[in-house]
């Protein structure tokens, strides 16, 4: 928004927690939390100026994702035709550092404040006659009081401002934990691809670094996830590529089913059948780079109010199977500067509800499919029944051939 | 015409120089309260934001070679007449412009002025004041740039008295924007029985049929008052959405663009070939 054209003579506050976030160059170890990163959150970084900071600092484009589960030969291989990138694995620190070199250049108009918490909100009374402040008054740990016609919330799934916003958030908490580290593969390659095999446990993906490292985020449940996590490293190394490539969940009765489908769709598709890869082998993890955080899902029953609006996090959180957490984040980004852009332009008082809730129609529209289709994967693909793996086997299939679906997704 | 701006609104009576009509006032007094309610009374009027100010702020531009980022009618000094609440001042205030409301009623502009002091950057640069447009012809004289009268001349008891005091504190080449309801069949059906009436989309009693504008009038009373008319727009209310849109058909609602003669010219009743002239003249320098 500090970018903005119409938002030259406006004044916006940023209050982050953490401390200030800059790199000059990199630090040779890569850090344990990365994102993957879609074409259309590059454009929006791209539009502030900061994406090309992210490209002067580390990142890794990937050309191909291969999916496929543990309990049959089913896959599903995603892959942009023209030779275009299909999205890009970054670590979170880069695009912070990105986007404080960016927030810098507009710091006459973003003031931010590290290091710094909200502890009270005061929001304005509905009646419009009164003699109190119609805006939201923000009190900070240090005691400075703000005040501001629109705030937003961009907290995390534990949003402070969506709870004392009295927001209802339907949630629901998986019984599992991602488990991240980076590692080192056993020979360098051309490692651009994507890799996620749906374990019964929860999927095990493994994102590229570089051409000797990759990312790895493993769902499975608590008790695994700490099994894995305070296990000794080469025993950890082990887990991981018997995850990759054990075959002990299949039965022949779906491996045998899954190849008729197979030859079914060879008949009436010739181009539905791609060729499997096989995912690289893992040699060493990085010490320290372990870690585990439980995962859930949640959405807010709304995602704004009079002169309030939660994006993110605050607003939805995701299961990562899909990658797309933060994605969807950069959309309600987007979605919001859009209207709020708009909004600025007409004179209009930027905490109305009118375009906050043009805002909140595109958005909702747009990610309640997107997360309750995430939601029915993991469950689906959480067991090893053989009625719902078969399907799942010949849906994994079935999409894999109809290029329509894929492109959707 | 300067003896006008003896007569206060305080006067039970109007005379037939003033363009305020008591009635209207009253009418207004007893929703002074109300204007800032977005899904009140005044609900349709808000949304009309969304077509009427980008209609001035386009317009403006696009006769102006300078653009401040951030604030396009920044410069620019605008004289609201009937702003009520303000709901007109304030978008225009943000988008960098110095606003003078005027309102006849005090409790309008109690109203106006109270929304506007909780905004620090609205406080400096809107003006009210309770006042009726003949009072400050005075000491208004060619002042402002803009004149915008939204939904006011079917409230005026005078029309022409209006626009002649419009004429006089303009500034040569200076923009009147209007926007008003046409006097037809289907604005009496529409805009009178089924909006105050039936609907409630406007409160009832507002208006008055007998007083609405037909827009071929307001055009030649604005011709033969020295302003040369640029743009004439039909506007539409769809009471489902609660939204505005232009249309082309003026037989409701509709908005006019008009430009006062340039300095060449000081007489009002000047004949359609000068007119001519001037509409080249102005044209030049659009």
């Amino acid at each position: 928004l500090g970018h903005d054209i119409h938002f030259h003579d406006k004044k916006i506050a940023l209050l982050e927690a953490g401390p200030r976030k800059e790199y000059d160059h990199m630090p040779d170890s890569y850090s344990n939390r990365v994102s993957s990163i879609s074409p259309g959150s590059a454009t929006l970084l791209s539009s502030c100026g900061a994406w090309d900071h992210v490209c002067s600092l580390r990142l890794k484009p990937f050309r191909r994702m291969q999916v496929w589960d543990a309990c049959s030969e089913a896959m599903i291989v995603f892959e942009k035709d023209d030779l275009d990138d299909m999205g890009y694995i970054v670590e979170n620190d880069v695009i912070m550092s990105a986007l404080t070199k960016q927030l810098d250049a507009v710091a006459d108009r973003v003031e931010v404040f590290y290091r710094s918490k909200a502890v009270g909100y005061t929001w304005p009374l509905s009646s419009h006659s009164c003699d109190t402040s119609p805006w939201v008054q923000v009190e900070l740990a240090d005691g400075r009081r703000l005040q501001t016609k629109l705030l937003i919330g961009a907290d995390g799934h534990n949003s402070m401002v969506r709870k004392e916003a009295e927001i209802k958030n339907i949630e629901h908490h998986y019984d599992q934990s991602a488990v991240v580290a980076t590692l080192h593969l056993s020979e360098a390659t051309d490692n651009n691809v994507a890799w996620q095999r749906f374990l019964p446990t929860g999927p095990i993906a493994l994102l590229p670094l570089s051409d000797t490292a990759s990312s790895l985020v493993w769902s499975t449940s608590h008790d695994h996830a700490s099994e894995l996590v305070a296990m000794d490293e080469e025993s950890f190394v082990d887990s991981i590529n018997s995850a990759f490539w054990s075959n002990i969940n299949h039965s022949d009765f779906i491996d045998t089913a899954g190849a008729m489908f197979r030859s079914v769709i060879s008949l009436l598709k010739p181009s539905g059948t791609a060729v499997r890869q096989l995912p690289p082998s893992v040699a060493k993890v990085d010490p320290e780079s372990r870690a585990m955080f439980p995962l859930g899902m949640g959405h807010a029953t709304e995602y704004v109010q009079h002169r309030v609006a939660l994006i993110g996090d605050a607003a939805h959180r995701v299961h990562p199977l899909a990658g797309q957490g933060v994605n969807l984040g950069f959309g309600d980004v987007a979605c919001l500067a859009h209207h709020l852009s708009a909004a600025a332009f007409n004179g209009s008082d930027l905490g109305s509800l009118k375009h906050l809730l043009k805002f909140e129609t595109e958005r909702q529209r747009h990610n309640v499919s997107l997360i309750a289709a995430t939601d029915v994967l993991k469950r689906l693909y959480s067991t090893t029944l053989a009625p719902l793996v078969l399907l799942r086997t010949w849906g994994l299939q079935a999409t894999n051939a109809l290029p329509p679906v894929k492109v959707r997704i | 015409q300067l003896s006008l701006f003896r007569f206060t609104v305080k006067r039970p009576f109007s005379t037939s120089h003033s363009s305020v009509d008591s009635k209207e006032i009253k009418k207004f007094q007893l929703l002074a309260h109300k204007w800032w309610d977005e899904e009140g009374e005044y609900a349709a009027l808000h949304s009309m934001n969304d077509i009427r100010v980008p209609f001035i702020r386009d317009t403006l531009l696009s006769m102006s070679s300078n653009y401040h980022l951030g604030n396009p009618l920044s410069g620019i000094k605008i004289l609201d007449v009937g702003c009520g609440g303000g709901l007109l001042s304030e978008p225009l205030g943000r988008l960098g412009a110095s606003v003078t409301g005027i309102d006849p009623v005090e409790d309008n502009i109690r109203t106006a002025d109270q929304h506007k002091s909780f905004d620090p950057v609205l406080a400096k640069r809107i003006q009210y004041k309770s006042s009726s447009l003949e009072e400050i012809v005075e000491e208004s004289m060619e002042t402002f740039d803009v004149i915008v009268a939204s939904e006011v001349v079917e409230h005026v008891a005078d029309l022409e008295t209006f626009i002649k005091c419009c004429s006089q504190v303009i500034k040569p080449e200076g923009s009147l924007f209007i926007t008003t309801i046409n006097k037809t069949e289907l604005s009496y059906v529409l805009g009178i029985v089924v909006a105050e009436k039936i609907m409630g989309i406007v409160p009832e009693g507002t208006h008055e049929w007998e007083k609405f504008v037909p827009p071929e009038e307001l055009e030649r009373l604005l011709e033969s008052n020295g302003f040369s008319v640029k743009t004439v727009s039909g506007m539409l209310y769809n009471p489902l959405l609660g939204s505005w849109s232009w249309v082309e058909s003026t037989s409701l609602n509709y908005a006019v663009h008009a430009v006062k003669a340039g300095a060449q010219s000081h007489t009002t009743d000047t004949p359609p070939e000068t007119d001519i002239q001037q509409h080249s003249a102005t044209a030049g320098t659009a």
